[in-house]
């Protein structure tokens, strides 16, 4: 059997560098603003009236502003396997961009294993699979 | 001058999963309020209304939907939507009305009848729509409530059970209210034995959606004075201010906070900011307030709200729930109505709901769950897209 295509779940949403991945952002040029998901057509800083933006890519690390799980599965457009496997989520502050990005948690750590502060780095790993590909989505892991 | 408007008349309708059409509910909400007010309905001039936008266009028209229930009789209509914020905003309208002289005696009303089980987003690959996105990633509403609860564990040191002492609270207040749809007294055994929903918040602690109707009917005090009403209990201020950017806290259905890492911008709380215009609009301190009616979505997030109205120092909330200060009888009750946790979120008419509550409280009427010598009440909420509300009532 051969693998299937890893293609991203949200495409352009970060890059696919397998081994240090980051989200792609955009700034505005005028006023430095970083904007996650990419604003690219008005700046929304009260202060600024730009619509000219770069990509951004963002920090690849950050620490924890909190974290819970996901006891229950949640509605579509989440694709769950069956069974349903319960997964932790981080929020994550990134010091430079001074914004907090949330993410799913890499399985194997459990919400209890994860404190505000913690430093957390990004990574990619599957979201779901279907017929056609694999669908990558940026995690959050527990720097070792 | 004044800017204060007095509250004549409330009425609601029981909240519940009753599956009738939310005109029902607004309309007898709205008879209660005017019978209460002691008013004609012909005397109204100006229906105000907070829109529903799950029960169709009449939804979308509800000031003109519920006056036309009433029966047409040529008040000018409103209808405001402001996510939970909804019912303030109507009122808002309300008071402007009467303080510019155009209206002396005005209807507010909200109702919601809810549809059951998830509302799920529109179908379809659409990432610019920040609801799909952060669905397609797993995160719900609980989420949200969860993170912030779980902050203040890390932060302050609460702990589950702080929470459940918060919904183990407001099962007690809301056990005896007429208008309260869960009237069952629950001890941490049950909330412990309920099951994890978003650690660590369980799902006894999560507030769920239902039907209901609440309505005022409010005037200048010059025309309460000439029915007599001189007395009647006041708005004495309303405040439904947007966020300033950037906001600290990321809020629902975002996947990001914005960034502050401009020059010269701050991160700021949305919810810390909703009470601030709404103090200086009334002229009253934290210090003044004796009974608070807030959202408590989660039972976690009512700690964040008595944080947020200064009812106490960021991180003290556990403790002042811990030692009985917010129990009707305790230094500041909060939601002695028995909160969104024996309520379930009726969006348009909850935020009136809430007056409803404080209004009854600071004229004595409300019975069992009374805070006695209540003199000065205030609300607060929060919904989506920078919508929240901060309500002052006094006597």
């Amino acid at each position: 059997m051969t693998a299937k295509p890893k293609v991203a779940a949200l495409e352009g949403w970060f890059t696919l560098d397998e081994q240090a991945p980051q989200l792609l952002g955009s700034r505005c040029k005028a006023c430095g603003t970083v904007y996650f998901p990419k604003q690219t057509s008005f700046c929304r800083n009260p202060a600024c009236d730009s619509t000219e933006f770069e990509e951004k890519p963002l920090s690849r690390r950050g620490r924890v502003w909190s974290c819970t799980n996901a006891s229950y599965q949640p509605p579509e457009p989440f694709v769950a396997p069956d069974p349903f496997v319960p997964f932790t989520i981080a929020a994550v502050e990134l010091e430079a961009e001074r914004m907090v990005v949330l993410g799913q948690v890499v399985a194997g750590v459990e919400v209890t294993d994860l404190k505000v502060g913690q430093e957390m780095e990004l990574v990619l790993d599957t979201l779901y699979t279907d017929d056609e590909s694999e669908k990558l989505i940026w995690k959050w892991k527990p720097v070792a | 001058m004044s800017n204060d408007i007095a509250i004549l008349g409330v009425g609601m309708h029981p909240w519940g999963k009753w599956g009738r059409n939310f005109v029902e509910y607004g309309l007898h909400a709205a008879r209660a309020a005017i019978a209460d007010a002691g008013v004609r309905w012909q005397d109204i001039r100006f229906v105000s209304g907070a829109a529903t936008m799950r029960c169709g266009y009449p939804g979308y028209v509800a000031g003109a939907t519920f006056a036309q229930a009433l029966g047409w009789q040529g008040a000018e209509v409103n209808t405001s939507y402001a996510a939970c914020a909804s019912g303030s905003q109507a009122l808002a309208a309300a008071r402007a009305k009467i303080l510019a002289g155009e209206c002396e005696v005005a209807l507010v009303v909200g109702a919601d009848t809810t549809p059951k089980g998830f509302l799920a987003p529109a179908k379809g690959y659409r990432p610019d729509d920040p609801d799909w996105v952060r669905f397609l990633v797993g995160i719900t509403n609980p989420t949200y409530f969860a993170l912030y609860a779980r902050r203040r564990m890390d932060l302050y040191g609460d702990t589950e059970d702080d929470f459940g002492l918060v919904k183990i609270k407001n099962s007690e207040h809301g056990f005896t209210n007429p208008n309260a749809r869960y009237r069952k007294k629950f001890t941490m055994d049950d909330v412990h034995a309920s099951p994890m929903v978003a650690h660590p918040l369980r799902l006894l602690q999560i507030c769920a959606t239902s039907d209901g109707g609440a309505a005022l009917v409010v005037s200048s005090l010059d025309y309460a004075r000439r029915i007599g009403r001189g007395h009647a209990v006041r708005v004495a201020a309303i405040s439904t201010v947007t966020p300033t950017f950037a906001s600290e806290v990321v809020e629902m259905p975002d996947i990001a906070t914005d960034s502050a890492a401009a020059a010269a911008v701050d991160t700021h709380r949305f919810r810390a900011s909703i009470p601030l215009k709404a103090y200086e609009e009334a002229g009253v301190s934290p210090r003044d307030v004796n009974v608070a009616e807030v959202y408590d979505l989660s039972s976690a997030l009512e700690l964040d709200w008595m944080e947020d109205l200064q009812l106490c120092p960021r991180g003290e909330a556990a403790r002042m729930v811990r030692a009985g200060e917010t129990r009707i009888g305790g230094r500041v009750p909060v939601n002695p109505s028995g909160g969104l946790a024996c309520f379930g979120e009726a969006v348009p008419a909850q935020a009136l709901a809430q007056v409803c509550e404080l209004t009854w409280q600071l004229r004595g009427q409300a019975g069992e769950r009374q805070v006695e010598g209540a003199s000065v009440g205030i609300t607060a909420n929060q919904g989506l897209f920078g919508h929240g509300s901060s309500v002052i009532v006094k006597r």
